[in-house]
């Protein structure tokens, strides 16, 4: 457990001196063209994969719950509409919960 | 340097704090959503409250308690919070040139560079408004994002968050994150990639490192193009 809450003291003090080194660095610092370039994918690439995950990912095999799967499908045809975070929350969530209330 | 307009009218004072309650306002159902779901992966409440305070951004958030509900090292956990974070660091130019903070508000104002504020603050074609942005945007939405941790984490517990379909919440919030960023034109294949890679590697890797394999594709796809613009 003592693990677990150095990881969570070491995380949330880094993610808060990242914030900080943003604000404080003269902008050179970070203006590098490929700093960020890479800086710019990486959100990109581990959103893409931590929804995957987040899906697919059954405890180390493949597996999915194609009720989850309707609610993000849902949440997409939310995002073409062009809604906000809120209602793309709202609406995965309540087309998940309502599917597994009726089957 | 004199401004040279009166500042902005009490209208658009008032568009930007509707915007920024309304923004507050999810930030307190996805803040007990984070409670419910990081007391329910084995992250206990102070545990749970450390994370929304002093870490305050939420994919990052996630993303650690993701990895340790599925049983991967604290290191794990650790590396995918952090990568998550760099990008804060890269919001913080915008931020600073139109906050400018100086002495004890610049920790102040480091706190509280997240996606949401940093997306309000540079809306505004105004300074005055984008200032007034950040600020209403992000002490509304720390106030709420912690209220609602505690909430979740004390509610949360003998809730079955599967059949209130919570278990949803972060994977669209990752995509309603995405969603805007696919329009450079490097990110739909760094996507594709990093969820490929991600996915192959969920059978044969330890918990919480494909999605640190999909940083790697980031970081290999970024260096590989200097020639292309993201």
């Amino acid at each position: 457990m003592t693990g677990l809450w150095v990881g969570v003291v070491v995380a949330a003090l880094g993610c808060y001196l990242l914030k900080l080194a943003g604000v404080a660095l003269p902008e050179s610092v970070l203006d590098h063209p490929v700093v960020r370039r890479v800086a710019g994918l990486l959100p990109v690439a581990m959103l893409a994969g931590l929804v995957v995950v987040e899906l697919l990912d059954d405890g180390g095999r493949y597996g999915a719950d194609w009720r989850a799967l309707a609610g993000m499908a849902a949440a997409l045809v939310a995002l073409l509409l062009r809604q906000g975070v809120l209602v793309v929350f709202a609406v995965a969530v309540a087309v998940t919960a309502l599917l597994r209330l009726v089957t | 340097m004199p401004d040279p307009t009166p500042g902005p009218s009490a209208a658009d004072r008032r568009r930007v704090d509707r915007a920024a309650a309304g923004i507050a306002l999810y930030a307190g159902a996805f803040g007990a959503t984070f409670g419910a779901v990081s007391t329910g992966s084995g992250v206990d409440l102070g545990q749970t409250m450390l994370l929304s305070l002093l870490m305050f951004t939420g994919a990052s958030q996630f993303a650690f308690v993701g990895v340790v509900a599925a049983g991967g090292t604290a290191v794990a956990a650790v590396s995918a919070a952090l990568l998550l974070g760099i990008r804060n660091a890269f919001y913080g130019i915008p931020v600073s040139r139109l906050v400018r903070p100086r002495g004890v508000r610049r920790p102040l104002t480091a706190h509280l560079v997240i996606d949401e504020t940093t997306a309000m603050a540079v809306a505004e074609r105004d300074p005055a408004l984008g200032r007034r942005a950040f600020w209403v945007t992000g002490v509304l939405l720390c106030a709420l994002w912690n209220a609602g941790t505690l909430a979740g984490a004390l509610l949360g517990q003998g809730v079955d968050l599967q059949a209130l379909g919570l278990d949803v919440a972060a994977p669209a919030v990752f995509l309603a994150l995405l969603w805007p960023q696919l329009r450079e034109r490097t990110a739909p294949v760094t996507a594709l990639l990093g969820a490929a890679v991600a996915l192959a590697l969920v059978p044969v890797a330890p918990p919480g490192v494909p999605v640190l394999a999909a940083a790697a594709v980031a970081l290999v796809l970024g260096l590989a193009r200097p020639g292309a613009r993201t």
